[in-house]
């Protein structure tokens, strides 16, 4: 119901995302991919880990990607990867948007000794390099699977969400409407639900989509290290065997750079959507002529 | 005046952040699910002398029989003498001295390649905002730079320059026959190894600059203050010129996140290049469970990045009035 009526109030808006180029070139890519992802692994015979008798075979008819020196397929290996690396992508992504989201709110909303502490705890996370912090937590962790890997990833990703929020809560919270409904004396729920909640929604939605791309670049960059899922296959974990083994060296490109090109395609898809949501939302982005 | 209170105010968060990730180091290896500690010190069970190691400085502050305070206090002394613990990996030898051999690997690769970048990138950039065509053919480029892992980059170049055309080597910071010296032989051969992992690095970092300072120039034609300029017929260059200036300043805080990626990136790229910095060394660490090697590199890297984060602060103060008098106290 509270969709129905933001959708009203903003038809104009959603004409503007649908005519977005960038939106548009975007979302294409990423529904390629997505499709990859969910329909992939209906399309081979083989399993991810599966012993196909072909051994550092170049892309054919039989193998599309070719496969590695196990003998594995590796287009088997890509789809179930992206699958899992998009999983990864999207928990670890709710996570720290979600973390993100309320202690920015919190210290925006409420001010004082609250957003003091909270932005002293969030500068000190910002500064502590993410990639190097998971590391000595998942190098401690004996089994790790992907739900893990991605709650300690939504753990630690989130410092730049809870400045950004804040500021943004800020800048709402002193706008007029929000007054008149305070002097109106609307309980600070109603205030916060039915004022700033949906004007902050699609500030929200850019930040999840700027999170689902670092969780997969977190979660592929721990599993390059070797600290990825212990069982199973990832993006990540197919190029951490492809240098391991030295694909690159053994003239095997097809083992190392197809998973990375998904992956690189995937986060331009989403920054590109990402920059067209901004230009709509923020009109002073938007290009003249 | 403001400028030291500035620089006084900084220092205090930075040492709180060191004193988290000490605090962090310390508490991950305890509190963990599981049994970390159990894991780590059973690693000392292999060693020949593994009496002799449990002696040292450091693991006696592991020791488990304290209250939890003690033991905390106990790290910390052994963390100001400077003992990190002994590796198991390259045992004998102290964390410390293999950690600080390793870091200047990783200077010579971040340093030149966020500087470079920076610069190339926001000129990049800048040329993109004033012109349509370019813009357009650029951007999706700067995407896919930005989006691309920084080690799948490196991939790319060492099949590139090392197997399709073999102009560069492979591995490592110098060929194995030579030893390091100042001759020119050596820094030529040092260069070679050098250069495929800076790039790696550098065209990652530049896409990020130059969409970050096309946005900000955009931004800021279309600001109050340019609109007033042209109505008052001002030439486009000396628009452009007041356009730059401004939409440098974020660029410069930008800076400061960027080092963290930074070291993100190079300890990725140095693995694909077996370049013997701080990434590398935490990989063989963690193949090795190294536990203390990881957990002194670690602490290293975060070091190193708040010691940059303060740099960069500084130069952000020098560049930017602003910021040194809102610390003088007569405003806000």
């Amino acid at each position: 119901m509270m969709l129905d009526r933001i959708m009203e109030r903003h038809r104009e808006t959603l004409i503007l995302l649908r005519r977005n180029r960038k939106i548009k070139a975007g979302a294409s890519i990423l529904a390629v991919i997505l499709a990859i992802a969910v329909i992939g692994p209906y399309t081979t015979e083989y399993g991810p880990l599966e012993y196909t008798g072909a051994i550092g075979e170049p892309p054919s008819s039989r193998h599309p990607l070719g496969t590695n020196t196990f003998g594995y397929d590796l287009y088997s290996q890509v789809v179930y990867g992206l699958r899992s690396s998009i999983l990864i992508g999207l928990l670890g992504g709710i996570l720290a948007t979600a973390i993100g989201v309320l202690i920015g709110f919190i210290s925006g909303y409420f001010g004082g000794i609250i957003d003091e502490l909270l932005m002293m705890l969030t500068n000190i996370f910002l500064v502590i390099p993410t990639l190097a912090l998971l590391i000595i937590i998942a190098a401690y962790i004996e089994h790790r699977g992907i739900l893990i890997e991605s709650v300690i990833i939504g753990l630690t990703s989130w410092p730049w969400t809870a400045r950004a929020v804040r500021a943004n809560t800020l800048s709402l919270r002193n706008r007029e409407f929000v007054y008149l409904a305070r002097m109106s004396g609307m309980p600070t729920r109603s205030i916060i639900l039915r004022e700033i909640a949906p004007n902050m929604l699609s500030y929200i939605i850019m930040v999840f989509i700027l999170q689902f791309g670092g969780a997969i670049l977190y979660a592929v960059s721990l599993d390059f290290i070797g600290l990825g899922p212990t069982k199973g296959i990832s993006l990540g974990v197919i190029l951490q065997q492809a240098v391991l083994w030295n694909a690159v060296q053994l003239g095997m490109w097809w083992w190392a750079i197809p998973p990375g090109l998904l992956i690189a395609l995937l986060l331009t898809s989403l920054y590109v959507i990402n920059t067209g949501l901004d230009e709509v939302l923020n009109p002073r982005l938007r290009r003249q002529g | 005046m403001g400028l030291i209170r500035y620089i006084g105010k900084k220092a205090v968060i930075y040492l709180a952040t060191f004193f988290v990730a000490v605090t962090l180091n310390w508490a991950i290896p305890r509190f963990m699910p599981g049994n970390p500690i159990g894991i780590l010190l059973s690693r000392f069970a292999t060693l020949p002398e593994s009496a002799e190691v449990m002696y040292s400085y450091f693991t006696q502050a592991f020791g488990l029989d304290k209250p939890l305070y003690e033991q905390y206090i106990n790290f910390w002394r052994a963390l100001l003498n400077g003992d990190l613990g002994v590796s198991i990996y390259l045992y004998p030898q102290k964390v410390r001295d293999i950690v600080l051999e390793a870091l200047p690997y990783d200077i010579v690769l971040i340093v030149p390649a966020v500087i470079v970048s920076w610069i190339v990138g926001n000129w990049l950039g800048a040329l993109a905002s004033t012109n349509r065509r370019l813009d357009n053919i650029l951007m999706p480029i700067f995407y896919f730079l930005t989006a691309s892992p920084y080690f799948w980059m490196a991939i790319v170049l060492a099949w590139v320059f090392t197997v399709t055309i073999p102009i560069f080597p492979p591995s490592g910071a110098y060929s194995p026959g030579i030893s390091p010296s100042l001759s020119l032989s050596f820094i030529v051969d040092f260069l070679k190894h050098w250069i495929l992992p800076f790039l790696s690095l550098l065209l990652v970092m530049l896409g990020g600059w130059a969409i970050g300072m096309r946005n900000m120039i955009i931004y800021e034609l279309e600001s109050n203050y340019s609109r007033y300029m042209e109505a008052l017929g001002a030439p486009n260059r000396l628009i452009l010129r007041y356009a730059f200036r401004n939409a440098m300043l974020p660029q410069i805080t930008g800076l400061a996140l960027q080092i963290g990626l930074a070291v993100a990136g190079a300890i990725t790229t140095e693995i694909v290049f077996s370049y013997p910095g701080l990434g590398y060394l935490m990989l063989q660490a963690i193949q090795n469970q190294d536990y203390f090697l990881m957990q002194g590199a670690f602490l290293v890297i975060v070091i190193m990045v708040l010691i940059s984060n303060f740099v960069i602060d500084i130069v952000y103060a020098i560049v930017d009035p602003r910021v040194r008098y809102t610390y003088t106290g007569e405003t806000g």
